[in-house]
């Protein structure tokens, strides 16, 4: 009978990747593998001033020196750096200042991905900045946000109109040095986006970045920083897709997020890079750090995430408390199927007084595919009074595939209240029954039952994103049944 | 509406069911009564469809269709309806949400486009007054947290949400309180019509004061030893399961 339920989860696995086209757009690319030649042309091709420059290459020295991380809990082969294209760019234009302009075929691709650009069309209050391999190509809204002072423009704009805040924010809440992959990203990233909200602004729309990797070969190094002012809101979301592709493509961005004091940012992901095949073949390694600075006093930050693609996955959006009463939230599902490999989770570092953080962790593992959660709480001496809520659930659709849950505790203040809860569910036959015995068939049973499972995080992103993240799981997971 | 003839079933190496016949008509409730562990639930689960167990012999006429030959979720869309003795938690999901889903479910199979919100919302209230269950247990994650009597009486609010063509309790009266009783059984007595019918499990006569069979069955080990009208309930009250055992002893 264990057999009979594994075979209908087995099967719902079987799903087939709905965003694996490529798209035929004339791109010019830099020239194969990593040199302080690539990183020139990448920063001549981008007009940046010297300062900028000199930042990538400084970069570079520092990674060159750095060694890959070894410490996850997944295996692949050793990435050659050298195999990688670091730059690929439509050959028209990149600035643009209306639609007519844009490419027809980038057009067609977002369209085909379910997002048209077309500002009637977009769902009422959010404004899309839409990224394709290594630059920004077009940013909608941007005229009615600016009337509030909220700057929402790529990286690369900002780096030219806004240096001020690029040299003072750039780098302060990630830096250069901090890991391999983002050392590698600060001497090649390309495009990314770029936010800025003035004090006591509530920004009036969801700001959205849509991803999207198309060229062969290439790497998709974005950059994104987000700075509130005092008294400032955003509610930022990203969603990205890669066609199918038999080789590994590496994904390794850096997203900054800094918010002063009474100041929040909501940051929400739904991320389905390519996954492979069911085999394991291709699939994009997604290699990301994330973090943000609770700089000033009362602030928020909360991420929110739903992973359901990437043959690997390995980043741990983490929130710095250093003002005192900030607040810290990690809200996750992961999915894994077949033979993906995520390794996730989250760090909380209360420095300030009064600092609260809260840890929702939901992962959920299909096929052979294995899935960690990794989060680390650290409370150092000076956070009076911090206090870490986590739980951790895993729910296992097969046998064969696995869920482990490593919680790194680190408390150096006595007076700090940590809290942790980790359960491992599998799913069982009697609620498939049961849910059958009301006339649901078997995937619509796995689809309740794991929206369920979920519901603490979906109820967290904003409205339309939740649905679309409820689509994507059961897609994700379709066919495991029947 | 539903023929059950000469059915076998059981576990890998051991039978449970052992030759269980019995015919029901549109209109009709019946009642099986029987000592613990004489299949009872097993028999339940196997007409639901359930995949443990597995039919070795028989056929069953579901209102005209094989009904072995469908999957458990296409009997509960053709009108089979199963109130668990054990029912199960899924937690994050709203009992609202849960009906919404099976009663589409329903009416797609039917051919019916899903049901207008504020239809729904007001079949909702109807059958929430039905079972005297309060709201609160309509947003609530399903079953988890409930006592054993609010469990149950989410049992029977489903059924009249669904509006079974054969329903099934599986000693439903088991655990509640008289009060929790007369509800279940009032629940019953008024979803009845000439259309529909029912199979009543259960280990007591109690529950058949309140729902007054046409049939009460005795099972024994795996089929039905002895039929007769509702003062066969009485009887078995009276004499006790041990009057079947030896019985049967004797044939
Ligand atoms: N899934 C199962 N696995 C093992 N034994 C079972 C299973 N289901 C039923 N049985 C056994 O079959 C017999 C009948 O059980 P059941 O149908 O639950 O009886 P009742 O509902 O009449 O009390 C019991 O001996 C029980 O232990
Ligand atoms: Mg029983």
């Amino acid at each position: 009978m264990l057999q009979d339920n594994d075979k209908i989860l087995e099967d719902a696995t079987n799903s087939e990747y709905k965003w694996g086209f490529s798209s035929p757009i004339d791109q010019e690319f830099a020239t194969k593998g990593l040199n302080e030649e690539v990183i020139r042309f990448i920063s001549g091709r981008k007009d940046e001033p010297a300062w900028m420059l000199e930042w990538r290459l400084s970069a570079f020295e520092a990674w060159k020196k750095m060694k890959q991380p070894k410490w996850q809990n997944v295996t692949f082969p050793e990435i050659d750096f050298q195999e990688i294209i670091y730059y690929a760019a439509t050959r028209k234009k990149p600035t643009i200042n209306s639609l007519d302009e844009l490419d027809p075929e980038i057009r067609k691709t977002y369209d085909k991905l379910g997002i048209p650009i077309k500002e009637q069309e977009m769902l009422a209050g959010v404004a899309v900045d839409y990224v394709m391999d290594s630059e920004s190509v077009f940013t909608t809204f941007k005229s009615q946000l600016a009337e509030k002072g909220v700057i929402f423009c790529s990286i690369s704009e900002a780096i030219k109109d806004h240096p001020e805040l690029i040299k003072k924010y750039l780098g302060s809440v990630v830096p250069v040095r901090d890991n391999y992959y983002a050392a590698l990203n600060a001497a090649v990233f390309s495009d990314g986006s770029f936010v800025y909200i003035p004090k006591g602004v509530r920004c009036p729309m969801e700001l959205s970045t849509y991803f999207r990797i198309n060229a062969e070969n290439t790497g998709q190094f974005e950059r994104t920083l987000i700075i509130a002012e005092e008294g400032s809101y955003v509610s930022y979301l990203e969603g990205c897709t890669a066609p199918k592709r038999d080789e590994h493509q590496l994904h390794a961005a850096v997203v900054e997020l800094i918010t002063l004091d009474d100041a929040e940012i909501k940051y929400s992901t739904v991320q389905n890079w390519y996954p492979g095949d069911k085999n394991g073949k291709g699939g994009i390694y997604n290699f990301v750090t994330k973090r943000g600075l609770c700089h000033g006093k009362r602030s928020k930050i909360s991420w929110t995430q739903v992973e359901t693609g990437s043959a690997i996955t390995w980043k741990y959006p983490s929130c710095v408390l250093k003002g005192d009463n900030s607040i810290g939230e990690f809200y996750s599902v992961a999915v894994t199927n077949n033979f993906q490999q995520a390794d996730t989770g989250t760090k909380m570092i209360h420095i300030g007084k009064n600092t609260r953080s809260r840890i929702v962790s939901k992962g959920i593992s299909a096929g052979s595919s294995q899935n960690s959660y990794r989060g680390q709480v650290k409370i150092h001496k000076t956070a009076e009074n911090a206090y870490n809520y986590s739980q951790c659930d895993s729910m296992l659709m097969t046998d064969h595939s696995g869920a482990h849950t490593f919680p790194y505790i680190d408390v150096k203040n006595s007076t700090a209240k940590v809290e942790h809860e980790a359960t491992t569910s599998k799913i069982g036959e009697d609620m498939l029954f049961y849910c059958n015995q009301r006339g649901l068939s078997d995937e619509e049973a796995v689809n309740i039952i794991v929206n369920g499972f979920c519901k603490e995080v979906f109820k967290e992103l904003p409205m339309e994103f939740a649905v679309e993240a409820q689509k994507l799981l059961q897609i994700s997971l379709e066919n495991s049944v029947g | 509406m539903i023929s059950i003839k000469n059915l076998h079933a059981g576990i890998e190496e051991k039978e449970i069911l052992k030759g269980f016949s019995l015919d029901i008509k549109a209109g009709e409730i019946h009642a099986i009564m029987g000592p613990n562990g004489t299949g009872k639930s097993t028999l339940a689960s196997t007409l639901a469809g359930r995949n443990t167990y597995e039919v070795t012999a028989g056929e069953v006429q579901f209102n005209g269709k094989d009904l072995l030959d469908m999957e458990a979720d296409e009997r509960a869309r053709e009108g089979l309806f199963l109130a668990f003795q054990y029912p199960v938690e899924i937690p994050g999901v709203s009992t609202t949400n849960f009906m919404r889903a099976a009663i589409a479910e329903k009416r797609k199979h039917h051919g019916l486009p899903p049901m207008e919100a504020k239809e729904f919302l007001a079949l909702m209230r109807e059958k929430m007054a039905l079972v005297e269950i309060d709201k609160q247990f309509m947003s609530r994650s399903l079953n988890e947290g409930f006592s054993g009597g609010e469990k149950k009486r989410n049992e029977i609010f489903q059924m009249a949400m669904l509006n079974p063509l054969l329903s099934i309790l599986d000693e439903t009266d088991s655990g509640l309180d008289i009060d929790a009783l007369r509800i279940v059984a009032n629940g019953v007595n008024k979803l009845r019509t000439k259309d529909n019918a029912f199979l009543i499990i259960t280990h007591y006569q109690r529950l058949l004061e309140y729902i007054v069979p046409d049939f009460v069955h005795v099972m024994y080990e795996g089929r039905i030893v002895k039929s007769g009208g509702k003062e066969l309930a009485l009887e078995l009250e009276e004499k006790g399961y041990d009057w079947i055992k030896e019985e049967n002893i004797v044939q």
